[in-house]
């Protein structure tokens, strides 16, 4: 057997900097303390893409020219996509949209974009996974199920690890908590410290929590056991050093009231110490985030207009695709998978192109498709893990196609 | 009863029992025994199994496993992946894989009935017969 590689996994957005890899001939043989996610990463494409025009394939510079003239062509381009990109990449894309005047998005805009923007602009404290492993006493995982959607998570960072000031880890050092509409994967490790609210309770058993804290007795509109909410809360005040790992079930449930996440914070840290971290799905949304929170001030939905960039929600993917873009360039995403079909329909009324190393749903029906080599696999660059700290991710083996980042550069260069 | 202990504790088979395998009044008992008798084929000493199709991986028993903490108290006891050979639990193309059972506190004469590796997995890939 050859020796291994020690790699950074780019499977979610955890960035697990442990993973061997064993390679043979530019051939990966075997890999070890992955997760199935990052395995299924390792081993890249089931069917890699081909670069088309008009579902012919052509030769790639043909796609990248015609890729730029429909760019060029657009009064209003919207560039999407950008979480399973490097920065590098990213910031190309950037450099993109400022050059087209376009409209510029990625998947955080319906996904943890709103609990990023809140830690980025100073509402909400965070801290890192490091900090977790080595301090953290009390885990909450509201509307998060990382038993599925990072599965190491638990045992990499959160509640199994020893840490500095958490000797006996999990046995004995840690609590962990669940708080969500159904018993997943999380919920029964938490055991009886699982919290089950109905479908959009969130908001209400957060108030409650904080009349918990506050000494008041919790009322709820649902029907809960008053004394486990109380219960709850003397967990949380004794807590040395909390953590709450926000999913999407509960950004999606409060997004309307989302300050109430910065009053709840400052409740609870009126109490003990707590902290909140969103569970990021792909491995660099996070980085588009920041990125793009470094060029223009804003963390996505950003119209590159004469005055200037400005952000809305009439610039988000959404609003873009129902009425307004009028070409679209995705890169590293599925939109036909990913979005619901009332908004993705419009796809096929408006010239697409793609750039993505696998062929999916989308590359079916885009105008152009350019192949680009798997992000962390084949191209290597940085990106930020979902507590928002630079990883350095080195490239496994040698791949046949361009980066996203060189494609993007092309363009730029065509259409300058 | 001393027979079916030591068919429990895996010291005997079934097919040692003559009056089971001879006697065709028996056949429906021998029927029996073998289905519910048939998850124990290809456990490890220690009545070990790793159902692979529902591991996913995550490696909660790497990290939660007290040998492999011993073993490797800076590599499995700190979340990372082992660092070294003598773990029992590590996790190889996205499964789990076990190795040194021997070292599992649920083998040998004094063993203790340790469910570390198994209340830690929320798929029930890991099981003891």
């Amino acid at each position: 057997m050859t020796e291994p590689i020690t790699w950074t996994c780019t499977g979610c957005a955890l960035l697990c900097e442990d993973i061997l890899v064993y390679i043979k001939d530019n051939r990966i043989e075997k890999v070890e303390h992955a997760c199935l996610k990052g395995k299924a990463r390792v081993y890249g494409c089931k069917h890699a893409a081909t670069s088309t025009v008009d579902q012919k394939e052509v030769d790639v510079n043909n796609a990248i020219s015609q890729a730029a003239e429909i760019l060029e062509k657009a009064k209003n381009p919207l560039l999407y996509g950008w979480s399973n990109s490097t920065s590098e990449a990213q910031v190309a894309g950037i450099e993109l949209a400022q050059t087209l005047g376009a409209c510029i998005d990625s998947t955080s805009s319906f996904c943890q974009g709103i609990t990023i923007n809140e830690i980025i602009n100073g509402n909400v404290p965070s801290c890192t996974l490091e900090d977790v492993r080595e301090k953290a006493d009390v885990l909450i995982y509201w509307g998060a199920d990382p038993m599925s959607s990072h599965p190491r998570h638990l045992s990499r960072y959160s509640y199994f690890p020893r840490g500095e000031l958490r000797q006996r880890g999990y046995e004995e050092d840690r609590t962990a908590i669940c708080i969500d509409v159904t018993q997943s994967r999380t919920a029964k490790i938490s055991k009886d410290m699982f919290f089950c609210i109905p479908p959009g309770g969130d908001a209400e058993f957060m108030r409650a929590l904080m009349d918990g804290l506050a000494g008041r007795v919790p009322k709820l509109s649902f029907d809960f056991d008053i004394k486990r909410i109380l219960e709850l809360a003397a967990v949380l005040k004794k807590a040395e050093f909390g953590v709450i790992f926000a999913g999407l079930g509960l950004v999606y449930s409060i997004k309307e009231e989302f300050d109430l996440i910065s009053e709840f914070m400052s409740t609870l840290n009126r109490f003990s110490n707590f902290f909140l971290i969103p569970m990021a799905g792909h491995f660099n949304m996070r980085g588009f985030n920041h990125n793009l929170h470094e060029e223009t001030g804003y963390i996505h939905r950003v119209g590159f207009t004469k005055n200037g960039p400005v952000s809305g929600v009439e610039y988000s993917v959404v609003e873009q695709l129902k009425h307004g873009a009028d070409a679209v360039l995705v890169v590293g995403s599925d939109p036909l998978a990913s979005l619901p079909l009332s908004i993705s329909r419009r796809l096929k009324d408006i010239p697409l192109i793609l750039v993505d190393p696998c062929s999916n749903l989308s590359t079916r029906v885009a105008d152009v498709t350019i192949p680009c080599g798997v992000s962390g696999i084949e191209v290597g660059g940085t990106a930020t893990r979902l507590d928002g700290k630079k990883m350095d991710i080195s490239p496994l083996i040698q791949g046949d196609g361009l980066s996203d980042e060189m494609i993007v550069r092309r363009i730029i260069e065509e259409v300058s | 009863m001393a027979f079916a202990v030591a068919l429990l504790s895996r010291t005997k088979q079934y097919t040692e029992c003559p009056p089971l395998m001879e006697e065709d009044k028996y056949i429906d008992s021998r029927q029996k025994l073998e289905i519910i008798l048939k998850p124990m084929e290809g456990a490890e000493e220690t009545g070990l199994i790793i159902h692979e199709e529902l591991c996913s991986g995550c490696g909660n028993c790497v990290v939660a496993c007290p040998v492999n903490v011993a073993n490797d108290p800076h590599g499995s006891g700190r979340g990372f992946g082992p660092t070294n050979e003598k773990v029992i639990f590590r996790v190889e193309n996205g499964k789990v894989k076990a190795a040194n059972i021997e070292e599992c506190r649920r083998f040998g004469k004094d063993r203790i009935l340790c469910r570390a590796c198994i209340d830690p997995c929320p798929t029930e890939a890991i099981e003891f017969v």
